[in-house]
C-alpha cells in the first residue's frame, strides 16, 4: 500500500503534489463533512417548518443540553460511566483467563466455546428484565448487564491473539522447556496485545451499550435513563441532547483505549517486518 | 567412542488430521563429528527440517535413535541452539532484550552477566550500536543476526540453522553466509544447517547430506574438501563447481525405480 503510493508521487513528480490548500481541506475532511451535515440539518429543519418534536434542528438541541443543569448532567454521566467502565473492567478480568485457559486446554476450548457463543448469541436486551428480577435494581444487575454484553469480542480477540503467535516461538520456549506461564506470560499473551486491543475498542463501546440497556430497563439515573424520560415527555430536543452526550461520552471512551495502546504499547502499531 | 551426534536409522512417519500416515523419512543414518558443519539438501517437503527437530529434541523419531554426546536425545537440552527460518524476535522487546531473552524465559531473571554476554554476541555479529532498536527497525538481515546472537547466547555445543537465510534477499544471503563462518571461525560449534541451495551448502560446510523426496531417505553424503577459510574466491574454483553439479545431479536424478 505504502510503496504504491511512494511509486506514484515519484512517478508523476512534482506537477501532483498538492497546494498547501488542498492539504488543509483535505486533512479537515471530516471534522468539515460534520459540519455541513450540521448545516444541512438545521437549514432543512428551518426551511422546511419541522415541528420540533419529530426532529429538532442542532440549535435547540444545543439550547435544550444547556437548559439543563450542569450538576444533573454529572449526576447521569458518573451513574452511566460507573457502570460501563466497572463492566468493561470486570469483562477483562473474566476474559483474559478464559482466553488463557482456551488457549493451553483444548479440552477447555472445546467444551467452554460452544457456551460462549451461546451467551453471545441470546439477544442480552431481552435477557436484561430478567436479571434485574433475579438481582434487584442496585448497580450489580447493571454492570452484569454490561459484561455480559461486551466480554465476547475480548475474549475472541485474546484467543485470536495468543493463538497466531508464530510457531517457532512455541518451539524456542519448548526448546527452553521454559514452564508453561512463561509462554503464555512472555510470549503469548505480548503476541496478542494487537490483536487484544481491537476486541477492546469494539468491547468498551459495547460497554456503554450495556449500561444503557440496564438503564432502560430499570434505572432513575444515567444518560440513558435520561434520554427515555425525556422521550416519554416528549421533550425531544432534550432526549437528542442525551444521545449526543452519550455518543461523545462513547468516543471518547474508544480514544482513550486507543491513547492507552499508544502509550503502553507503542511496539504493537508498529508493523515488523517479519511476517 | 561413540560420535558426537548419530542419527541411527531414523523412520519418521506423521499421522494427518485425516487419519491417514505419512512418511516423512526413512532409515536415515549419519554422524557428525564435533565442531564440523554438516549442510543437509533436497527437495521440498524431503524431512530436512524434521531431522533438526529431532536433533533439537522437539520430536521423537518412530523408530531409530538420535544421540548426542553419545546419549539418546529424548528432551530439549540447553546444548542446542537453534536458528529459524524467520527470525522470529519477539516485536516488544529491543535487540538487546531479545537476544538475553532465552535466560530470561528458562530462569525468569537475567543477571548482569548474561547481559553482558548478550551485548558481546551483538557486537559480534556486527549489531553493537543497535541493541536499543526494536525488530520493527532493522532490516531482515539484522533481524536474522539477532536470532544466531540469541541461539548463542546460552553457548551451545550444536548449533541447528533451518534455512536461517531462505527469507533474505540474495546479496544479503551470501554476506550472511560468510559472516556465519566467520562467527563459527571464532565461536567453533557442531552445525546442523538445513538449506535448499546447493551453492550456499558447498560453500558453508564440511559435509553435505542428499535427501531425496519423501519419503526422505540419505542418497549421497559427500566430504568437501575445499580450504578454509573460504572466501568468495572458494566459489570461483573448479572443485566448487564439481561439488555442486554432483550434488545438483544426486538430487535431479530419480532415485527410485518407478
Amino acid at each position: 500500500m505504502n510503496t504504491q503510493v511512494k511509486s506514484e508521487t515519484l512517478s508523476t513528480g512534482r506537477t501532483m503534489r498538492p497546494e498547501r490548500g488542498a492539504r488543509l481541506l483535505s486533512k479537515q475532511a471530516p471534522l468539515l463533512t460534520l459540519l455541513s451535515f450540521l448545516l444541512a440539518w438545521e437549514l432543512g429543519c428551518r426551511l422546511g417548518e419541522v415541528p420540533e418534536y419529530l426532529l429538532p434542528a442542532p440549535s435547540a438541541i444545543l439550547a435544550a443540553f444547556t437548559d439543563v443543569d450542569a450538576m444533573r448532567w454529572l449526576g447521569h454521566l458518573w451513574s452511566t460511566l460507573r457502570v460501563a467502565l466497572l463492566g468493561f473492567l470486570i469483562s477483562i478480568a473474566v476474559s483474559l483467563p478464559l482466553a488463557i485457559g482456551m488457549v493451553r486446554s483444548s479440552y477447555l476450548s472445546r467444551t467452554l466455546y460452544p457456551a460462549l457463543v451461546v451467551v453471545q448469541s441470546t439477544p442480552i436486551v431481552a435477557v436484561a428484565p430478567l436479571i434485574i428480577v433475579i438481582l434487584g435494581t442496585g448497580d450489580a444487575p447493571r454492570i452484569l448487564i454490561t459484561c455480559l454484553i461486551s466480554f465476547f469480542p475480548i475474549v475472541v480477540a485474546a484467543t485470536t491473539g495468543m493463538m497466531s503467535t508464530p510457531p517457532e516461538l512455541i518451539e524456542l520456549s519448548r526448546s527452553l522447556r521454559a514452564r508453561g506461564s512463561r509462554e503464555i506470560w512472555q510470549i503469548r499473551l505480548p503476541y496478542a496485545v494487537p490483536h487484544l486491543f481491537s476486541g477492546l475498542k469494539v468491547a468498551i463501546t459495547l460497554s456503554i451499550i450495556g449500561a444503557v440497556v440496564a438503564e432502560f430497563v430499570a434505572a432513575e439515573q444515567g444518560l440513558g435513563y435520561f434520554v427515555q424520560f425525556s422521550t416519554s415527555y416528549f421533550k425531544i430536543p432534550q432526549a437528542f441532547a442525551g444521545l449526543f452526550f452519550l455518543s461523545a461520552v462513547s468516543l471518547l471512551l474508544f480514544r482513550l483505549v486507543q491513547l492507552i495502546q499508544k502509550r503502553l504499547f507503542p511496539w504493537s502499531l508498529l508493523e515488523t517486518r517479519q511476517h | 567412542m561413540k560420535p558426537f551426534v548419530s542419527f541411527e536409522q531414523i523412520s519418521q512417519v506423521f499421522s494427518r488430521p485425516d487419519g491417514s500416515s505419512l512418511m516423512a523419512l526413512k532409515d536415515v543414518s549419519f554422524d557428525i563429528g564435533r565442531h564440523e558443519f554438516v549442510a543437509v539438501v533436497g527437495p521440498s517437503g524431503c524431512g530436512k527440517s524434521t531431522l533438526l527437530r529431532l536433533l533439537s529434541g522437539l520430536l521423537m523419531p518412530t523408530r531409530g535413535q538420535v544421540t548426542l554426546f553419545g546419549q539418546p536425545v529424548t528432551e530439549p537440552r540447553d546444548e542446542v541452539g537453534i536458528v529459524f527460518q524467520k527470525p522470529t524476535l519477539l516485536p516488544w522487546l529491543n535487540a538487546l532484550e531479545n537476544v538475553v531473552f532465552p535466560v530470561r524465559h528458562k530462569t525468569g531473571r537475567v543477571a548482569r552477566a548474561d547481559y553482558e554476554r548478550a551485548r558481546e554476541l551483538i557486537a559480534m555479529v556486527g549489531l553493537g550500536d543497535f541493541c536499543d532498536r526494536m525488530p520493527g527497525e532493522l532490516s531482515g538481515g539484522m533481524q536474522q543476526r539477532l536470532g544466531i546472537a540469541r541461539a548463542l547466547l546460552l553457548d551451545p555445543d550444536v548449533l541447528l540453522m533451518d534455512e536461517p537465510f531462505s527469507a533474505l534477499d540474495a546479496l544479503s544471503r551470501e554476506e550472511m553466509g560468510f559472516e556465519l563462518l566467520r562467527i563459527w571461525n571464532e565461536r567453533p560449534k557442531t552445525v546442523l544447517f538445513i538449506t535448499h541451495s546447493i551453492t550456499e551448502a558447498v560453500l558453508l560446510s564440511d559435509r553435505v547430506l542428499v535427501m531425496s523426496e519423501r519419503p526422505g531417505t540419505l542418497v549421497s553424503n559427500i566430504a568437501i574438501d575445499l580450504p578454509r577459510p573460504r572466501t568468495v574466491a572458494s566459489i570461483q574454483e573448479k572443485r566448487f563447481h564439481e561439488y555442486s553439479s554432483q550434488i545438483r545431479d544426486l538430487i535431479y536424478r530419480p532415485h527410485h525405480a518407478a
